[in-house]
């Protein structure tokens, strides 16, 4: 790579080619005007996002330009299963003396699609940056005041094994599912949303392993490495690996984000974060972990969450494929309910190990099943009955 | 972060990644290539830590710049000339990043280096931000200088337009195709490792030299990441040689990639730095200058050449024919003469030349007047309508070039034009490199070897099929490259803003209708083809007919 090299500028000249110096057509028309905006105003976040990701059926008028080997190119809408209004419509056909128009805006329900939580560049480094301030400091103050001498041995093996395995999850899932499916969605506000995902996911990663390493400094008995031995070998953690390794498996992206956001992390990341460990900690004399998990908690219910029930309102309530989609998400919701309720089962024997208890297993699975029921009335969907397992 | 600490916490995060035990996580992009799992020394080298403070601090300077270029009237200093180009390249560039963004999963299952796949995955979110800031900075643009025409529509302008296709295979190749060879051969070790000096550092450069200093703001802070990506492509390619049996595909691959970025970066980049430009003074480096310095001695000096020792087969022949190309064929003067050519069917203002551009053109391209000046000052004889017809439409010594199938650059430099039959059709290519990319490169085998997840070169590659009969005005207006009055067109062949200067529809009326080379090509016979090559290899430059001797 080059670096930039500073290079002489001619001297400046009056130019006047500032807006509103003269008056001409569009002299004034002064927004992008290639897309309905979701509100009355558009806003910055959709200025930034919206339409990059091309799309045959608006203004693409000479198509995809490269394929893979089966000749498909772009971002092919039956990469799930789920349709939004118009995705049967078929792209706008292109031959001599066609011309380019593609369907009015928005052709297809997906790109109705909005993030609620409008990330793009500038909110999504403030956002980390905070998140990475203040763990930083908390870890910070803990260390100054000695706060992890209080910890018991018991504790110390249940933050050195339990909390450590986490990060596992964390890592598999950012990069195998989260990042992978930035790939698949057809529009650039799902698949931007999709990636800040990844990387709450990663970074959370991270924090639990740098924390683990403070821990391996500060604690001189904490085991550094006995998260990989609860990962690898532990049999209540086994569950949730294969859940984990499943949710990499899957192939549909809407499926992907579905089973691990609506599913998974309210049945089994909820469960053991803040029914677990946010419990356990101070009753065990751990003022430190909870903020770390809590950061987690937060990027989870407060973000990811909040996009993910907002993709899939509108297609359970598309005005075309609400049913169709309805009948499919159902089929995913045994499924990985089943699955999830079956990880978090195997979890049940850690609750025992602090010596100071938790509040029991059972009142925390039934708190998230109810929660997890909440979300999905909120969606139009209904509880599967796999849920009482 | 201390340095040690630092060391300690990549240390610590290459516990994070694990080997699946019960299910393999889906694998959905293919590839030729063969990779062994070795456990590699590249660490995850991305603490977030400290990525994610670093990167904020560095949007504070470009926001406070942007603050600062509003507070302190910028645009009443900056070039119209040159900001009419940033509709194109602001209209482009945001998709490439994205794509490279969508393009970091390819490599996940097929290169089994789970210490790689973190430093993709940031790769992944610099990418939105690169995106996301371009998009940003166009918008500002769009509300602050004289005319947002072409930014105010820019993504379906982008979309709709045959430049904006020719930009857009500089996206499109990093998705899709045999995931090494879109994901890593094009997209990292050519694209980012060669071409984004020229986008980033060469333009910016030029940009300041015409009164915009925000610019060269976001895309050096853009810049910044590019060297954590191309160590991304590095360890990618090291381990891609140490087995044998990629050597020919990766010989392969770079060729396409190497002509294919340099037919596509190099024609656009070169005509913003010079024809884009009012900077004239004669010590500023020309963009052949520039290549000769950063893509040449840079990349391929510095960078491709030392790989020879590890095996890498490189295409010393097509640097050393991109540079002819540049230097002796004036590739990036044809482009701009044909984009000036095809002012109408665009969305920017396009300056005519002045004397003292003839001048330092002359200087750096000692024997440019002869070949161009002729043609440019028909262009701005012919800038405003007084009753004559769009240059393309006038007789003015050019003949309207064939489109490449591959590059989809049009055929400008005449006696390169190739043609051949290929999926049943006719196609004419820019040069015999980009027919063999069409030809050999992307198929199912190559050179005898099955390449069964070799991409596809697919779309409708040829802009004026679309409008084969129809008239131009109504061309123009179904791209949707009209302004608010329903009738001035966005783009202009001059930056006079004086609405009875500005050529409208009903200018365009009586032009003849667009006719598709490829189209016509396609119905001759064979002789008539035959004799449409004998003379199309004869014509040129600067779109001059062949002489009318035999
Ligand atoms: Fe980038
Ligand atoms: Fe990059
Ligand atoms: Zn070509």
């Amino acid at each position: 790579m080059t670096t930039p090299q500073e290079r002489s500028v001619p001297k400046p000249v009056f130019t006047d080619a500032e807006a509103g110096a003269k008056t001409f057509p569009d002299s004034d028309s002064r927004r992008y005007n290639y897309f309905t905006p979701a509100k009355r105003k558009q806003s910055h976040y959709e200025d930034v996002t919206v339409e990059v990701q091309p799309d045959p059926r608006h203004y693409l008028s000479q198509g995809w330009l490269y394929g893979f080997s089966d000749g498909r190119g772009g971002y092919p809408l039956d990469w799930t299963v789920l349709k939004a209004w118009g995705s049967d419509r078929p792209e706008p056909e292109r031959y001599p003396g066609s011309g380019g128009k593609g369907y009015d805006w928005p052709a297809t329900g997906w790109h109705e699609f909005r993030d609620p939580n409008e990330e793009w560049e500038l909110t999504f480094y403030r956002y980390n940056s905070n998140v990475v301030r203040q763990v930083n400091q908390n870890i910070d103050n803990a260390r100054q005041s000695k706060a992890f001498e209080q910890w018991n041995q018991n504790w110390v093996k249940f933050v050195e094994r339990n909390v450590g395995a986490w990060m596992h999850v964390d890592h598999g899932l950012g990069l195998y599912l989260y990042a992978n499916a930035n790939r698949r969605a057809p529009t650039n506000m799902h698949n931007n949303a999709i990636s800040v995902n990844s990387m709450h996911r990663i970074r959370s990663a991270q924090d639990l392993a740098l924390y683990n390493l403070t821990l391996t400094e500060e604690i001189p008995s904490f085991d550094g490495q006995a998260h990989l031995e609860a990962w690898n070998n532990d049999p209540q953690w086994q569950g949730v690996r294969e859940t984990a390794e499943q949710l990499t498996a899957t192939d549909d992206w809407c499926e992907a984000i579905f089973a691990s956001n609506v599913i998974f992390e309210p049945l089994v990341g909820e469960l053991f974060r803040s029914q677990l460990v946010q419990h356990a900690a101070p009753r065990n004399g751990d003022f430190v972990t909870p903020t770390i998990v809590g950061v987690a908690e937060y990027d989870f219910a407060e973000r990811d969450l909040r996009y993910t029930r907002a993709m899939f309102e509108l297609l359970t309530s598309d005005r075309e494929f609400a049913d169709h989609n309805k009948q499919i998400i159902n089929g995913w919701l045994s499924t990985w309910t089943a699955r999830s309720i079956a990880a978090a089962r195997a979890l049940q024997p850690i609750w025992s190990q602090p010596d100071s208890k938790p509040p029991r297993f059972e009142d925390g699975l039934d708190a998230v099943k109810s929660r997890f029921a909440a979300l999905l009335s909120d969606l139009h969907l209904d509880v599967p009955k796999e849920l009482g397992q | 972060m201390s340095r040690q600490s630092v060391a300690k916490a990549h240390q610590k995060i290459q516990e994070l990644s694990w080997e699946p035990q019960y299910h393999e996580p889906v694998s959905q992009y293919g590839t030729d290539y063969t990779f062994r799992k070795a456990q590699k020394k590249d660490p995850l080298k991305q603490v977030l830590r400290s990525y994610f403070p670093m990167q904020e601090e560095k949007d504070h300077r470009v926001y406070g710049a942007q603050d600062g270029a509003i507070r302190g009237n910028m645009f009443r200093q900056v070039q119209e000339r040159w900001l009419e180009w940033q509709k194109l390249f602001l209209s482009i560039i945001p998709l490439p990043e994205i794509s490279a963004a969508r393009a970091m999963p390819l490599l996940f299952r097929t290169v089994p280096n789970p210490e790689l796949h973190n430093g993709q995955a940031i790769q992944m979110i610099d990418e939105v931000r690169h995106s996301t800031i371009q998009q940003n900075l166009k918008r500002l643009y769009m509300n602050n200088y004289i005319d947002p025409a072409g930014f105010n529509n820019s993504l379906r302008n982008f979309q709709s337009d045959y430049c904006g296709t020719i930009g857009r295979q500089f996206a499109e190749g990093f998705i899709t195709g045999d995931a090494i060879t879109a994901a890593s051969i094009y997209l990292t070790i050519v694209a980012e490792t060669a071409f984004t000096n020229t986008l980033f550092v060469a333009m910016p450069a030029e940009a300041a030299a015409n009164g915009d200093y925000l610019l060269p703001t976001v895309f050096h802070s853009v810049q910044s990441d590019e060297s954590r990506h191309i160590s991304n492509g590095y360890a990618t390619l090291l381990m891609a040689l140490s087995d044998e049996s990629n050597h020919q595909l990766l010989e392969r691959d770079l060729r396409y990639a190497w002509w294919n970025n340099h037919r596509v970066v190099d024609a656009a980049i070169g005509t913003f730095i010079e024809y884009g430009t009012k900077d004239r003074r004669k010590d500023r480096e020309s963009y052949a200058e520039m290549w000769r310095r950063w893509i040449y001695d840079d990349y391929y000096r510095s960078y491709l050449v030392p790989l020879e020792k590890y095996g890498l087969v490189i295409p010393h022949d097509l640097i050393e024919e991109a540079w002819n190309q540049i230097w002796n064929k004036g590739y990036v003067h044809e482009v701009a003469q044909f984009f000036a050519t095809g002012w109408l069917a665009n969305y920017w203002r396009i300056d005519p030349m002045t004397d003292e551009d003839f001048e330092w053109f002359e200087y750096k391209y000692p024997g440019w007047y002869d070949k161009y000046g002729k043609w440019w000052e028909n262009y701005n004889r012919l800038s405003t309508p007084n009753g004559h017809h769009p240059i393309v439409a006038e007789n003015v010594d050019y003949v309207y070039p064939h489109r490449c199938w591959t590059c989809m650059v049009p055929c400008l430099v005449r006696e390169d034009m190739t043609m051949a039959e290929v999926d049943g059709q006719w196609r004419t290519y820019c040069h015999k490199e980009c027919q063999w990319t069409d030809e050999t490169a992307f198929r199912p085998t190559y050179q005898g070897r099955e390449t069964p997840n070799m991409g596809q070169l697919i779309g409708k590659r040829e802009w004026e099929t679309l409008y084969h009969g129809w008239n131009w005005a109504d061309v123009v207006s179904d791209m949707g490259f009209v302004r608010d009055d329903g009738k001035t067109m966005t783009a202009q062949p001059h930056l006079d803003l004086d609405p009875k200067k500005m050529w409208t529809l009903d200018h365009l009326r009586r032009m003849p209708p667009v006719q598709s080379p490829n189209v016509l090509l396609n119905e001759w016979t064979p002789e008539q083809r035959d004799a449409f090559h004998a003379d199309y290899i004869k014509q040129g430059p600067a779109g001059r007919p062949a002489p009318a001797d035999d």
